[in-house]
């Protein structure tokens, strides 16, 4: 299975003018099987850039080609076929059931006047079973967890047959079972041959599983390369602006990990001054500082 | 079936089943007339175009409306949403006031709805695409303004004459339908009816959003626009032929879902089957159970409202 991506110099405004840029420029490749994290605070471009690589929006300039085939020139049933697109969040006004929703990734594959068949119903079956949400198949749509839902999300997306998945924040709202769970699939995908591109706020899972990391910060990629090369305090730091270590696990899992800190507040300062060997404490009721 | 049946022996005259099943037959099979000539006139010339349009008005307002709750992404949305009814209904008001002609009244009530829908989507109509929202919105104003324009013709109009005659039209009724207006009308609803038959598993997709069912492969804007483009010409015929009856294209999806669930590709059939059944049983209380015809658009309300309200009840405590 081939999904090589190559983007160069994408750039995007969503007036469509060189003006308000959300990112200009951005270019990386990956070579099928990779796993490419992206990271940047809140509001920085992550989803925008995803859905240029997708198609889903147009972008102002560059290329995004998929094992050389350039993607601006294919049909959007063409696009979906090579590349798998799960949203960050999905409602459905109706209730429908698991296997509803995943057989809509076969979309791309079924006419626009006919209805799945037996082989697509195959298909979106043996989807659901790689995830392990087979037993969820005939479950409404709108009595799943938040981690199920993702699951779903995913399946639908392994039903469209790609060679790269775009993944918008899939481990945003869930908890750390949950998280780790997607990121296992993620893995073992990537080990399959598939090329994911993840968006996401955590730098600590980039540590995890990525090969290779990008952060995107005023309006373009501020770093960019292995995971431990790239994410080091600084560049955490000016990306989150917030202090922020990096430390080493060697406990029988040498692997790097993100410590924030917290700044001092300005009563806790204080406190150290008149006490500098005290430890900082919350301010308590009844509490005396300089006892 | 049974309810065709009823509602043709049912009226102001009721005549025996038997006598019904062999007038029907009578034209392929050669059957010896044991009923008077006003007997058979009541039947074929009466009943069975009215019943014909209340099954084809019923089956296009209701397969109309579950389509437009898939697109719009909302299960209360009716199939009127695009000003179909409003512009209609001042169309067929402008034709009552300047022509006698009923058949005329239908054609400009027709050309009406399509305009205002057409006023609807170029008004809603940003970046060469059509965002739902403004779709929806934009529905509102041309509705409104066609709605506007209508008390506008009301007051101006007779009111010993025109005036109750455009109040009627608009309240809805199977009764003035002449076996011309099926003729004419028939061949749109089945063109119409088959087209959103054959597309009715894509508007699952674009019912789990536009930008998603994109990201699937799905072409929305040509998917969309047939589907809100036959979906309207349906609508507008049903609305031109009966005028304006209301609650139909809400309910009745809402009764198919519980009975069939959301998957539109058997929701559509039966939304259309049970709102063809719906509307003739209706039209045959409509015209039997006072002395004076009720018009239909009245009783699908009264029946309608708590109907809706009692399913809405029932889906809040399911869900």
């Amino acid at each position: 299975m081939a999904g090589s991506i190559k983007i160069k110099n994408l750039s995007f405004s969503y007036t469509n003018t060189r003006q308000d840029l959300i990112f200009s420029q951005v270019s990386f490749d990956l070579s099928a099987g990779e796993v490419f994290c992206l990271l940047g605070p809140n509001g920085s471009g992550k989803s925008t850039l995803l859905k240029c690589i997708a198609r889903l929006l147009t972008p102002l300039t560059g290329s995004v080609l998929l094992d050389g085939e350039n993607l601006s020139q294919a049909r959007p049933s063409k696009i979906a076929r090579l590349l798998g697109f799960v949203p960050q969040s999905l409602v459905s006004a109706f209730p429908f059931t698991v296997a509803d929703i995943v057989i809509m990734g076969r979309a791309s594959r079924i006419g626009m006047v006919s209805s799945p068949s037996k082989i697509d119903r195959d298909h979106a079956w043996a989807s659901m079973e790689r995830i392990g949400i087979a037993h969820l198949a005939k479950r409404p749509c709108n009595r799943l967890s938040g981690g199920e839902w993702q699951m779903v999300l995913i399946a639908r997306a392994l039903t469209q047959s790609p060679r790269v998945l775009l993944l918008d924040e899939p481990t945003s709202h869930l908890d750390l079972g949950n998280q780790i769970k997607i990121l296992q699939v993620v893995d073992s995908l990537s080990r399959e041959g598939m090329t994911i591109l993840m968006a996401s706020h955590f730098p600590d899972h980039a540590f995890l599983n990525a090969h290779k990391v990008g952060i995107l910060k005023d309006q373009s990629l501020i770093a960019l390369g292995d995971p431990d090369q790239v994410l080091t305090q600084e560049i955490l730091a000016a990306t989150y602006g917030i202090a922020i270590r990096v430390l080493r696990v060697l406990d029988g899992v040498d692997r790097k990990i993100c410590v924030p800190l917290l700044k001092k507040t300005n009563n806790c300062h204080k406190a150290q001054e008149e006490n500098p060997s005290g430890a900082c404490r919350i301010k308590m009721k009844g509490d005396k500082w300089n006892s | 079936m049974l309810v065709v049946f009823f509602s043709l022996c049912l009226g102001r005259v009721t005549i025996p089943f038997a006598t019904v099943v062999k007038i029907l037959f009578s034209s392929i099979l050669p059957l010896e007339p044991d009923w008077s000539a006003t007997t058979y006139s009541v039947v074929v010339d009466v009943r069975l175009p009215r019943i014909l349009a209340g099954l084809m008005v019923g089956a296009a307002l209701s397969i109309s409306g579950a389509s437009f709750q898939g697109v719009f992404q909302n299960p209360l949305v009716s199939p009127h949403i695009l000003g179909v009814a409003s512009g209609a209904g001042f169309g067929a008001g402008l034709a009552i006031l300047l022509f006698d002609n009923l058949v005329l009244v239908h054609l400009v009530s027709f050309a009406f709805g399509l305009v205002s829908v057409g006023m609807t989507y170029a008004l809603s109509r940003v970046y060469k695409t059509t965002p739902i929202l403004m779709l929806v919105l934009s529905g509102i104003v041309v509705g409104s303004l066609f709605s506007a324009l209508t008390s506008f013709l009301k007051y101006i109009a007779d009111p010993m004459n025109k005036m109750p005659a455009i109040v009627f039209w608009l309240l809805g009724s199977l009764n003035h339908v002449s076996f011309k207006d099926i003729l004419i009308t028939t061949p749109i609803f089945i063109v119409c009816i088959a087209t959103l038959l054959m597309v009715r598993w894509q508007i699952n997709l674009l019912a789990m959003g536009e930008e998603d069912a994109k990201s699937l492969g799905v072409n929305t804007e040509i998917l969309k626009t047939l589907i809100i483009v036959s979906a309207t010409i349906a609508t507008a015929s049903a609305v031109c032929i009966s005028g304006i009856i209301g609650w139909i294209g809400i309910m009745i999806p809402h009764i198919g879902r519980l009975i069939v669930g959301p998957d539109h590709k058997y929701l559509l059939p039966i939304s259309m089957l049970i709102g063809a059944a719906y509307l003739v049983a209706v039209d045959t209380i409509a015209r039997t159970a006072l002395a004076t015809e009720i018009p239909i658009g009245i009783l699908t309300a009264i029946f309608g409202a708590p109907v809706f309200a009692f399913l809405l009840r029932k889906t809040q405590k399911a869900g």
